[in-house]
């Protein structure tokens, strides 16, 4: 067959929109940025750059406010396996952390350094600065007194749907504000049978991801075992580290590795400017 | 494929939603919704709330984790965010239904496609506007199930909306485990291929129990 022109290829009245969509999806596979050139951040943080410093047990929660600019590091100080969190713009709640949204903007659901994570409104709530472990999920979610029944044979474990209606109601929310969310330190991958698996190792003792805010942040953190970890209900303790971050350079990564994540950025800006807040 | 034995003309309810329009009607436990993709390729994004508690809602990590899959087919159980099954997929001639990638929206379509896309219509804004008949608002809106929309999520993490795979007249069957409100939005999006560049008319029909 002879090689067809794009006005042949793409007809009707969204030919246009045929062939932009599959020029984005070719780019998005040719193009995007080798995201194992994202550098990354020091291991070690001067203490001069320490905001704040929590501990939340293993089943425990904690919601911390995180300016734009600084960056949250969560560190697996014990090797727990998976950290649930949830991120909602501080100044309007009614924007938060869209799974959906932000796994099909960037054409792929492995969540690591280098990616960022979108809002509903089409804007980076949070850039993936660091992460030395690498697998995040958001498919499955967080655990939840049925799934602690099922799995461990005790629906009364602390759980993440449990720690975020707690989390929520003490900053003006509830239940319905709850989306699905990000698990940290979550190696859940599909198979080629389509079905979930977890994929490898847990986190050992001293990984951490850093999520750099991209706009003011209000951020839930569940501290309890994602749904799918092996092994026995034995979360362990969890360091949340607010340091204070430089400010991205003009060639930052996660700002441009990707021509979503660059519109994406382009719509905080619009935001920002319309705030006074560039 | 999981072929019904039920009669069209026996349904006591039949409905046909107009392309790029939403739609929400109560569905009584026991009963049982069909959705038709009348022509073919056409996503239909669905929600579902608990009628007696709306803040029970449907869960789509819930819901993909439950059954160990993200593709939602006939068995799948609907898992609401509360862990209880709100449906069933009974029947299912198309094969596979994505959970995973959510519903279109403008302001995300700006992001995914170019900002000359913001002023268009989108999936969200008919959810907005069917859940504002019952109460809600946009923080009501959770992740759906975008039925006869064809999103594989490949071993290396890569996902894509990809062409439908259903043909007119294929359709699903859900039978009611609670008394649900079901809320559609027949999906507008022309900026990829999950309408085939084309939105079309579906239809909906319930049969008592």
């Amino acid at each position: 067959m002879a090689e067809a022109s794009r006005s042949e290829k793409y007809t009707g009245p969204y030919a246009a929109q045929q062939e932009r969509y599959y020029r984005l999806f070719g780019g998005a596979k040719a193009k995007a940025r080798d995201f194992s050139e994202a550098t990354g951040n020091p291991a070690a943080l001067d203490e001069g750059l320490i905001r704040s410093r929590e501990t939340v047990p293993g089943g425990w929660a904690h919601a911390l406010p995180l300016a734009r600019g600084e960056t949250l590091r969560v560190v697996n100080t014990q090797g727990t396996p998976g950290v649930s969190l949830l991120l909602y713009n501080a100044k309007d709640k009614s924007e938060r952390f869209n799974a959906g949204d932000t796994v099909k903007i960037q054409w792929n659901a492995r969540l690591s350094r280098g990616r960022v994570l979108f809002s509903d409104m089409g804007r980076v709530l949070a850039s993936i600065t660091d992460d030395t472990y690498g697998r995040n999920d958001a498919l499955t979610g967080g655990s939840s007194r049925t799934t602690n029944a099922a799995r461990y044979g005790d629906a009364s474990l602390r759980n993440t749907r449990d720690n975020f209606i707690l989390l929520a109601s003490k900053h003006g929310l509830d239940k319905r504000d709850i989306p699905p969310c990000l698990t940290l330190f979550a190696p859940v991958g599909v198979d080629g049978a389509g079905r979930f698996r977890w994929e490898g190792e847990d986190a050992a003792p001293g990984d951490y991801v850093d999520l750099r805010a991209e706009l003011d942040l209000l951020v839930f953190v569940s501290n309890a075992p994602h749904p799918l970890a092996p092994g026995f209900y034995e979360p362990k303790d969890i360091d949340l580290l607010v340091w204070k971050s430089p400010p991205p350079p003009a060639d930052d990564f996660c700002r441009t590795a990707t021509e979503e994540a660059i519109r994406g950025f382009e719509n905080n800006a619009r935001y920002l400017a319309a705030l006074g807040e560039e | 494929m999981t072929l019904s034995n039920r009669h069209e003309e026996q349904a006591f309810y039949d409905f046909t939603v107009p392309a790029l329009r939403p739609w929400s009607h109560v569905v009584k436990k026991g009963q049982i919704l069909r959705i038709v993709d009348l022509e073919g390729c056409q996503a239909v994004d669905t929600l579902f709330y608990s009628a007696a508690d709306p803040s029970e809602r449907y869960s789509a990590q819930d819901t993909a984790l439950a059954q160990g899959s993200p593709y939602v087919t006939a068995g799948t159980k609907l898992i609401s965010n509360e862990g209880n099954v709100m449906a069933v997929v009974i029947s299912d001639t198309a094969g596979s239904h994505d959970t995973s990638a959510g519903a279109c929206s403008a302001e995300a379509n700006t992001v995914r496609f170019g900002h000359e896309t913001r002023y268009m219509h989108s999936c969200r804004d008919n959810f907005v506007l069917e859940l504002a008949k019952h109460g809600m608002s946009k923080r009501d809106i959770v992740s759906n199930i975008n039925f006869f929309m064809n999103v594989p999520v490949e071993e290396d993490g890569t996902l894509a909306i990809v062409d439908g795979v259903s043909r007119p007249g294929d359709y699903v069957e859900i039978r009611a485990e609670m008394d649900v409100l079901c809320v559609i939005s027949n999906c507008p999006q022309v900026n990829n291929p999950c309408n085939a560049f084309n939105p079309t008319p579906v239809r909906t029909l319930i049969w008592e129990a």
